[in-house]
C-alpha cells in the first residue's frame, strides 16, 4: 500500500511563483581524506555486530514476606442464576429450565455433542484403551534409594527459642504432634522465656493448635493412649500435671510440691491399667514415682534407684530415660546418667526385689531406651557416642553396637514396623536411619535435618511420619520411603536369626571370660597356699620385673666388659678413651643397679621364693620372658652391631694413626 | 427437542453410564440424572476444568480448539464434551 502525507497549503499564503533556470554545477566543497589520520586508527577485522532497539530488561529476585493464609471452608449456594429468578423457588427453576431447553440453540449443540459423546462411550466400551497388558503378579521393585523428606517444620512462635525436649504423637492416627519445649542448659534460660508447650495439627505448620501452660516448662510429655485428649507432663521443676484438651490450655491438676520430684522430670509414661489413669515418671533425684493421675497430690508407689538396693536416695542414680512396653506391664527398664541400664520388676515383694538386674556399657548417661517391637527380648539404647542394643539375657555387655559416632546421640527409636530398622537423632543436627539386615556398620542414611543440635525424635503408628525436635524450638516431620517404612518379607525371621546369633556369641563370650577368670583364680589361691611366709602377694609381678631387669642389666654389663677388654687390646685413641669412660660410667651405674636389685631381692625373698615365683607363674610369664628375652636378644644385636662399628672406627683409626707415621 | 432428547436417552442407555449432566455457560445444571448436591458439584468442577482446558490448548495453538475432555480415574471416567455454551458431561464405569 502507498503510504501518502498529504500536505495542504492555501493559494493566498503561497509566495510569487518560483523562477528556476539551469546553471552548471560548481563544486562547492572538497574535502580529501588526510592519510595522517591513519596512525590514529587501528584496522579491525570485520565482524557481524546485530543491533536491536529494545528496551533494557534486567533481573531482580524478590522475596516477600510470607503470606500467612489460613485455611476455612465457604459454603457456596447455587449461583450463576439470573436475577429475577429465585434459585429456592421449584417452579421458576424449573420453568427457567424448560424456557432454555426449548432454545434453537440448545437444542442444535445438545444434538452434536450428542454424537461425539456416543462415539467416546460406544470407544469405551468396545476397546478398554487403558487396559494393563503387561500385569505381573509380583512386579519387580526397582529398589529405590532409602530418602526422608522433610514435609514441613513447625517453628516455635516465641521469640525466645527453646529446646524441644520431648515429642509425643497422638494416639489417634497421628494428626497431631504435642512438644514439649524447655530449656535445658543449667541456669541459662533467659528471664522472658516463656513456658508454653505446644500442641500442633499436621494441617496447619502455621500455629500450634493449642498451647499448653503449666507453672514451670515442661521437659517431657505423653500423650494417653487410651483417651486421646489427656495428656501428662513432667516439668522441670519436678511436678507432673495433667491436662484435658477439652478443658483448656491450663492443667486440670498439679502434683503436690512435697511429693514430686526434686529435678526435672526427664521421662513420665502412661501405663496399662484397668482405670487407664497410670503414669510413672524418672527424673535425675534417682527416683521412680508411679501416680494416679485422678489424684496427682501423692504418688501411688515410689522406688529408689539404688543399685545397693538400700533404698538409700543418696546412693541412687539419677534417671533420665524410661521403657514401658504394654505387652509387659510389671517389667520396665531405666537408662541412667551413670551409663547403667536398670531393668525393674512393678510387682516384686520387696522394694529390694524390685531392682531386678543392672546392664552397664555405656560410657555417658543414656538418653534413651526402647525395646524392639517386634522382639521384646532386645531394647536398644543410646548414649555417649553409640547406640547399643542388648539382649535381656546377657548382662554383661551389649550384643550389638554402632561405632563410636563424631557426635553424641541423643535420642533413639524402633520403627514400628520394620524390626530391623531404627532411627537415631545427634547433635551435629543428624538423623541416621539404620537398617540392620542391610548395613551394619554404617546407617542406611544420613540426613541432616537442622544446623542446630537434634534433641528429641518421635515416630508415627505407622513409621512413615517422623518427627524431631532440635535445640532451637523447630519441629521437622519428615517422611519415610516406603523401602524403609514398609515390611520386607521374611524379615522377622531374618532378624530374629540375627539377634540369636549376636546372643549366642556374647553368651559364648561371657563363658570364656568365666572360665579365664576361674583358672587365674584357681591359680592364686594355689599360690598362696606355698607361699605361707609370703606378706603381700601382689610382689608377684613386681618381682617378676625385678629379676627380669637384673638379667637384662647383667647381660648389658658382660657385653660391655666383652667391648673395654676389645678396646684395651686395640691403640687406645682419645675418642674411644671418652667412649670407655662413658661405658665405664654406664657400667658402674649398672653395677649399682644391680647391688640395689640384689639387695631388693634378699629383702622380699629369698632363693627359693625366687624359684616358686618361677614354677608358679611360668606359664603367664612365659610370653613376658619371651619378650624380654626378644627385647634383650635385640639389645645383643644392636651391642654387636655397636662394636662393630666402634671396630671400624678403631681400624680406621688405626690406619690413620700407621698412615700419619709412616709418613 | 424430539431429538435432543432422543439423544440423550441413546447415551443414558449405553453399557457402563452412571449419569449424565448438561450445563449451561455459567456453571447451571439445565438437566441431570445424577442427585442435586453431585450434579451441582460436577456441574461447577467441570465447567472450571473445561474452560481452563480449552484455554491451555488455545493458548499453545490460537487455531486449535478443545474437542474432548476424559478424566480417567480409578473408580470411573468422566467425559465432557464442549460446546461455546453448554457441556455434556458422562459418567462411565469402564468395563472391566
Amino acid at each position: 500500500m502507498e503510504i501518502t502525507y498529504v500536505y495542504t497549503k492555501f493559494r493566498r499564503e503561497f509566495g510569487r511563483p518560483g523562477l528556476f533556470s539551469d546553471r552548471a554545477e560548481t563544486v562547492m566543497v572538497d574535502i580529501q581524506p588526510n592519510p595522517n589520520l591513519i596512525s590514529n586508527f587501528v584496522v579491525k577485522t570485520p565482524r557481524d555486530q546485530a543491533t536491536q532497539a529494545c528496551v533494557d530488561m534486567c533481573e531482580h529476585p524478590v522475596n516477600t514476606e510470607r503470606f500467612e493464609s489460613t485455611n476455612c471452608g465457604v459454603n457456596h449456594m447455587e449461583g450463576a442464576w439470573p436475577k429475577d429468578i429465585n434459585p429456592r423457588d421449584l417452579e421458576q427453576t424449573v420453568r427457567f429450565k424448560k424456557k432454555i431447553e426449548k432454545e434453537e440453540n440448545y437444542v442444535n449443540s445438545l444434538v452434536h455433542l450428542g454424537y461425539v459423546m456416543d462415539h467416546c462411550i460406544r470407544q469405551n466400551n468396545t476397546i478398554d484403551i487403558y487396559q494393563e497388558h503387561f500385569k505381573e503378579d509380583t512386579m519387580e521393585k526397582v529398589p529405590e534409594l532409602p530418602t526422608a523428606k522433610t514435609m514441613c517444620v513447625f517453628r516455635d512462635p516465641n521469640k525466645v527459642k527453646r529446646t524441644i525436649t520431648g515429642l509425643s504423637w497422638h494416639p489417634d492416627g497421628g494428626r497431631k504432634l504435642a512438644a514439649a519445649y524447655c530449656s535445658l542448659d543449667f541456669q541459662k534460660s533467659p528471664p522472658d522465656m516463656s513456658f508454653d508447650s505446644y500442641i500442633w495439627d499436621l494441617e496447619n505448620p502455621n500455629y500450634p493448635e493449642m498451647a499448653l501452660k503449666p507453672e514451670s516448662p515442661l521437659v517431657c510429655l505423653d500423650y494417653n493412649p487410651k483417651d486421646p485428649h489427656t495428656l501428662v507432663g513432667g516439668s522441670y521443676s519436678g511436678q507432673i500435671a495433667f491436662w484435658d484438651t477439652r478443658r483448656g490450655s491450663q492443667p486440670v491438676e498439679y502434683s503436690s510440691l512435697e511429693h514430686n520430684h526434686r529435678d526435672p522430670v526427664y521421662k513420665i509414661i502412661w501405663l496399662q491399667s484397668k482405670t487407664g489413669t497410670d503414669a510413672f515418671s524418672a527424673s535425675t533425684d534417682g527416683q521412680i514415682l508411679w501416680w494416679d493421675v485422678r489424684k496427682l497430690s501423692e504418688p501411688t508407689e515410689r522406688l529408689v534407684l539404688d543399685p545397693s538396693r538400700e533404698g538409700n536416695l543418696d546412693r541412687a542414680l539419677g534417671a533420665i530415660s524410661l521403657e514401658f512396653e504394654p505387652t509387659m506391664p510389671t517389667k520396665f527398664m531405666v537408662g541412667t546418667e551413670q551409663g547403667m541400664v536398670v531393668s525393674c520388676n512393678r510387682k516384686a515383694k520387696t522394694p529390694a526385689e524390685k531392682i531386678v538386674c543392672t546392664y552397664e556399657g555405656h560410657h555417658g548417661p543414656i538418653y534413651a531406651i526402647q525395646r524392639n517391637p517386634f522382639f521384646p527380648k532386645n531394647f536398644l539404647t543410646v548414649g555417649d557416642w553409640t547406640a547399643r542394643i542388648w539382649s535381656e539375657d546377657i548382662k554383661e555387655s551389649s550384643i550389638m553396637w554402632t561405632k563410636y559416632q563424631m557426635s553424641y546421640l541423643m535420642d533413639a527409636c524402633w520403627s514400628p514396623v520394620r524390626p530391623s530398622v531404627f532411627f537415631t537423632v545427634k547433635m551435629e543436627g543428624v538423623l541416621d536411619i539404620w537398617d540392620l539386615l542391610f548395613k551394619q556398620s554404617e546407617p542406611t542414611l544420613s540426613v541432616k535435618v537442622s544446623d542446630k543440635p537434634l534433641y528429641s525424635l518421635r515416630i508415627q503408628d505407622n513409621g512413615q511420619v517422623l518427627a524431631c525436635g532440635s535445640h532451637s524450638g523447630e519441629a521437622a516431620l519428615l517422611q519415610i520411603s516406603s523401602g524403609l517404612s514398609i515390611l520386607q518379607k521374611n524379615e522377622k525371621s531374618l532378624m530374629a536369626a540375627m539377634f540369636e546369633r549376636e546372643t549366642k556369641r556374647e553368651k559364648i563370650l561371657e563363658a570364656r571370660q568365666r572360665e579365664i577368670r576361674l583358672k587365674e583364680r584357681s591359680r592364686s589361691e594355689q599360690s598362696r597356699e606355698d607361699e605361707a611366709g609370703r606378706e603381700d602377694g601382689d610382689d608377684d609381678p613386681e618381682e617378676l620385673l625385678a629379676k627380669v631387669e637384673s638379667d637384662f642389666y647383667s647381660l648389658v654389663e658382660t657385653e660391655m666388659r666383652k667391648r673395654e677388654k676389645e678396646r684395651r687390646a686395640a691403640a687406645p685413641q682419645e675418642e674411644e678413651a671418652c667412649d670407655e669412660n662413658e661405658t665405664k660410667d654406664e657400667a658402674e651405674d649398672e653395677g649399682k643397679n644391680e647391688e640395689d636389685k640384689v639387695k631388693n631381692e634378699e629383702d622380699i625373698g629369698k632363693t627359693e621364693a625366687e624359684n616358686e615365683v618361677k614354677t608358679e607363674a611360668e606359664s603367664e610369664v612365659k610370653i613376658e620372658a619371651e619378650s624380654e628375652v626378644k627385647i634383650e636378644a635385640e639389645n645383643e644385636v644392636k651391642i654387636e652391631e655397636e662394636n662393630e662399628v666402634k671396630n671400624e672406627e678403631e681400624n680406621e683409626e688405626k690406619n690413620e694413626a700407621e698412615d700419619g707415621q709412616t709418613e | 427437542m424430539a431429538d435432543v432428547e432422543e439423544t440423550l436417552k441413546r447415551i443414558e442407555g449405553h453399557k457402563g453410564v452412571i449419569g449424565t449432566i448438561i450445563v449451561n455457560s455459567e456453571g447451571l445444571p439445565i438437566r441431570t440424572t445424577l442427585d442435586n448436591s453431585t450434579t451441582s458439584l460436577y456441574a461447577r468442577l467441570l465447567r472450571s476444568f473445561t474452560t481452563l482446558a480449552r484455554s491451555a490448548v488455545r493458548d499453545v495453538d490460537p487455531q486449535n480448539d478443545l474437542t474432548f475432555v476424559r478424566i480417567r480415574s480409578k473408580k470411573q471416567e468422566i467425559l465432557v464434551a464442549p460446546e461455546n455454551n453448554y457441556l455434556l458431561v458422562v459418567i462411565q464405569n469402564p468395563s472391566e
